[in-house]
C-alpha cells in the first residue's frame, strides 16, 4: 500500500488506495444515506424507493405496521439482503453495496435482533470478550491473551449494561430483559458508530423498558455512536424517540418529532386502518 | 510483547489437566513397572501382551479426543473420523511395509509381497518415499489434514452442517473403504497392509519394542490432549462453542465461522491420523475394515458415553467401552453389539453427560447442575 501511495501525487489520496476498514467519513453530516432504495420477493416490493438519512449521533425511531419492510431494511444496511437497486452509504466513503456481512460488521455497524441470541454455554463475561473489536482471524484469535486494557472495556460496559454482578455466569441463566441489555453490551464491544436494535423491549416488564430506555439514549450522541431503534410499542418510543419515521408500505411515510408524526392524518390512516391492536399498542 | 506460544502453556496450570496428566503418566508408569519388574508367574505381573492391548484402548482414547474436539466443542458429528484414523494408519504400514525389505515371502527386496502376487514390476508413485520414516510420519499428518482440508472446504464453504454433514462424513469413509477393497488401489486389497518387522530398526515382535509404543501412544494421548485443552481454552475455543450454539451469531460478530470449522476439523483429522499410525504397529494390521460407517459411529458413542465436551470424558469412554468389547467378545460374542447398544440406550436415559456429568456431579453437586461448557443445554443439540 505504502509502495503504491508513493507513486502517486503526495497530497491526493485516491479513494481506491483508502482500506475498506478506514474510519468512516462523517464530515458531510450523515452516518448511514439509503436512497431509491428497492427489494422486491417474488413481485412483493418490501423494500419502495425508500428514502432514509440518519445524522452522526442520531437517536432515531422507526416504527410503522406490520410488513412496513422495518426488519428488511435492517437487512439490506447490514449486507444480509441486496437489493435491486438503489444505494446505501455509510458515511460519504463507503458503499454498503459493495461489502460482505463480517466487512459491514467489522466497519462499525452493529445489529441487535429481534430475538436476543446470545452464547448460552459462555459466561457474561465472555460473551462480551467475544464481541470486542479484535482481530478475529484465526491464528491471533488462538493466541489472543486477556489484556488489562481489554478487560477494562469489558468491566466499563458490563457497568453500562447492569450486568457487573452476574458476569462469571452463563449467560444461559440470565431473564430474558438481561438477555437483551447482554446483546446490546455485545454491540458496544464493537465500538460500533452505528447501532441497529430491532424491538429492544418486546417481552420487557415495566421496570426492564425504563432502563433499556436509559440505556438507549445514553448511547446516543455526537463523538458516540448513532442507534436506530424499530420498535412496536408507541408507549416506549415517546419515551426514548426524538425523530421518528414512520414506514409504510416499504416507503416513508412521514418523518419528524413524535407529536407532529402522531397527528399526521395519513399515520392516522394507515394505523386505524391496519390492525387495531397495533393502534392500541 | 508476550510470546505467541502461551498459549500452549495454559493447559499445564489447569487443575483438571494436571489431574489428567497426572492419572495417566502414572499408570503409564505402573504398567510400565508391572510389566518389567515383576517375574511372568506373579499375580500383579501385566504381560506384555496386555501391555499392547492398553496400547490399543490409548490409541483409540487419542482418537475419541479428536473427535470431542470438533463434536464436543463445535458441534459438527462427524461419522467418518474413522477414515482419517485409517489414513494415518496406512501411511504408517506403508513406512512398515517397506521396512519388511527382502524379507517377505517372495524376497523382493523393493516390493511388498502383494505387488509380487498382483504380477506388478515397479512402485506405483505414491509409494515412493515410505521407506524414509521421516517422510511416512509426515504423511502420517499430512494425509488425513489434507483429505479433512478439502471436505472441510467444500462443506463449510457451502455452510453444511448439522445431519446432513454426518451424513456425508458417513458416505465419505464408506467410500474410502470401498476404494481400498479394490486391489488395484495399491493398498493390500482387503487384506490390507500386515506382516510387519520393524519400526526405526526395532523388532515389532519383541517384548521391549512394544513395551515402547505402549509409552509413545500415551504419550501422543498425553500432548493431544494438551493441545486440545490448549485450544479448547483459548478464545478460539470459545469462539468454537460460540459457533456450536449459535453459528448465525457468531458470524455477525465479524469471524469467519468457515474458516475455524475448517481448522478445528484439520486439527482432529491430524490427531485422529496420529492415532491411527500409532494403533498399526500395534496390532499388526491395518486394513479398509477401518474405514467402515460402523467403526466411525463407535468412535462416537465413545464419546456419547464418557461425555461429551470435556476431552478427558471421551479418554474413558474409549477405554471402557473397548475393555468391555475385549471381555464381552472373549465371552459371549454374539451379544457384544446388544451389549453396546443396551449402554448406549442406559447411558442416555440415566446419564445424558455421560461418565464425566457423574464424575463431575460427584466432585461438585452445585456446580455441575449446569455446567458452562455442557452442550445438553444449547439449542443446537437437536440439530447436532
Amino acid at each position: 500500500m505504502s509502495f503504491l501511495q508513493s507513486l502517486t501525487d503526495r497530497e491526493r489520496v485516491f479513494d481506491f488506495l483508502i482500506p475498506a476498514s478506514s474510519p468512516v467519513d462523517v464530515r458531510h453530516g450523515p452516518i448511514l444515506y439509503l436512497e431509491d432504495v428497492t427489494v422486491s420477493f417474488d413481485g412483493f416490493k418490501a423494500i419502495n424507493d425508500l428514502n432514509l438519512t440518519i445524522d452522526d449521533g442520531e437517536l432515531r425511531c422507526i416504527i410503522g405496521p406490520n410488513g412496513a419492510g422495518k426488519t428488511t431494511m435492517m437487512d439490506i444496511i447490514t449486507g444480509k439482503t441486496r437489493p435491486d437497486r438503489g444505494s446505501v452509504w455509510f458515511g460519504s466513503r463507503h458503499n454498503l453495496l459493495a461489502m460482505n456481512e463480517p466487512d459491514i460488521a467489522s466497519l462499525g455497524i452493529g445489529r441487535k435482533f429481534q430475538k436476543p441470541t446470545v452464547f448460552e454455554a459462555l459466561t457474561v463475561f465472555e460473551n462480551l470478550e467475544l464481541a470486542m473489536a479484535a482481530d478475529k482471524r484465526i491464528l491471533p484469535t488462538l493466541t489472543a491473551r486477556m489484556t488489562g486494557e481489554t478487560r477494562d472495556r469489558i468491566e466499563e460496559v458490563l457497568v453500562t449494561i447492569g450486568l457487573t454482578e452476574l458476569r462469571q455466569r452463563p449467560a444461559g441463566i440470565l431473564s430474558h430483559g438481561q438477555k437483551q441489555w447482554l446483546e446490546i453490551g455485545m454491540l458496544l464491544m464493537q465500538r460500533p458508530r452505528l447501532l441497529l436494535v430491532d424491538e429492544p423491549v418486546a417481552g420487557m416488564t415495566e421496570q426492564e423498558m425504563e432502563r433499556t430506555a436509559e440505556l438507549l439514549t445514553g448511547l446516543a450522541g455526537k463523538g458516540k455512536q448513532s442507534v436506530v431503534v424499530v420498535e412496536h410499542d408507541m408507549g416506549f418510543v415517546r419515551s426514548i424517540a426524538r425523530t421518528v419515521t414512520v414506514l409504510h408500505q416499504g416507503s416513508v411515510l412521514a418523518e419528524g418529532s413524535m407529536d407532529q408524526v402522531s397527528n399526521d392524518p395519513k399515520v392516522v390512516e394507515v394505523y386505524l386502518g391496519a390492525d387495531p391492536d397495533e393502534e392500541a399498542a | 510483547m508476550h510470546s505467541s506460544t502461551s498459549w500452549l502453556a495454559r493447559p499445564f496450570r489447569e487443575r483438571a489437566t494436571q489431574l489428567f496428566l497426572g492419572i495417566l503418566l502414572a499408570s503409564l508408569a505402573t504398567v510400565t513397572l508391572l510389566n518389567l519388574a515383576l517375574p511372568a508367574g506373579h499375580p500383579l505381573h501385566v504381560s506384555t501382551y496386555t501391555v499392547t492391548l492398553l496400547g490399543k484402548y490409548l490409541s483409540y482414547a487419542l482418537l475419541a479426543v479428536a473427535v470431542d474436539l470438533v463434536w464436543g466443542y463445535l458441534g459438527i458429528l462427524s461419522l467418518g473420523h474413522g477414515a482419517f484414523f485409517a489414513l494415518g494408519g496406512y501411511a504408517m504400514g506403508m513406512y512398515l511395509m517397506r521396512q519388511i525389505g527382502d524379507r517377505g515371502t517372495y524376497g523382493d527386496p523393493v516390493l511388498p509381497d502383494f505387488m509380487v502376487f498382483l504380477d506388478w514390476d515397479s512402485l506405483p508413485w505414491y509409494w515412493l518415499g515410505f521407506d524414509m520414516a521421516w517422510f511416512a510420519f509426515l504423511m502420517v499428518l499430512l494425509a488425513p489434514g489434507l483429505l479433512a482440508l478439502v471436505f472441510g472446504f467444500l462443506a463449510f464453504r457451502s455452510r453444511v452442517t448439522g445431519v446432513y454433514l454426518s451424513i456425508i462424513t458417513q458416505a465419505l469413509t464408506f467410500a474410502l473403504m470401498l476404494a481400498f477393497f479394490r486391489n488395484e488401489m495399491g493398498f493390500g486389497g482387503n487384506n490390507g497392509l500386515t506382516d510387519f518387522k520393524e519400526l526405526l530398526g526395532f523388532d515389532l515382535r519383541s517384548d521391549a519394542t512394544r513395551l515402547g509404543l505402549f509409552l509413545a501412544t500415551g504419550i501422543a494421548l498425553a500432548l493431544g490432549y494438551v493441545l486440545c485443552r490448549a485450544i479448547v481454552a483459548s478464545k478460539l475455543g470459545r469462539v468454537s462453542v460460540a459457533t456450536r450454539d449459535a453459528e448465525a451469531r457468531t458470524r455477525f460478530l465479524g469471524y469467519r465461522v468457515e474458516r475455524f470449522q475448517l481448522f478445528i476439523f484439520v486439527v482432529s483429522a491430524m490427531l485422529a491420523g496420529v492415532a491411527g499410525a500409532l494403533y498399526v504397529p500395534q496390532v499388526g494390521i491395518i486394513n479398509p475394515s477401518e474405514f467402515s460407517p460402523i467403526f466411525s459411529i463407535e468412535i462416537v458413542l465413545w464419546v456419547a458415553l464418557g461425555g461429551r465436551a470435556t476431552l478427558y470424558g471421551a479418554v474413558i469412554g474409549a477405554i471402557l467401552v473397548n475393555y468391555a468389547k475385549t471381555v464381552f467378545t472373549g465371552v459371549m460374542p454374539d451379544a457384544w453389539l446388544f451389549a453396546l447398544g443396551g449402554l448406549f440406550v442406559l447411558v442416555t436415559v440415566l446419564l445424558p453427560k455421560g461418565i464425566a456429568g457423574l464424575l463431575a456431579y460427584r466432585v461438585n453437586p452445585q456446580r455441575s447442575a449446569r455446567k458452562p461448557d455442557d452442550p445438553s443445554t444449547s439449542p443446537r443439540e437437536v440439530s447436532a
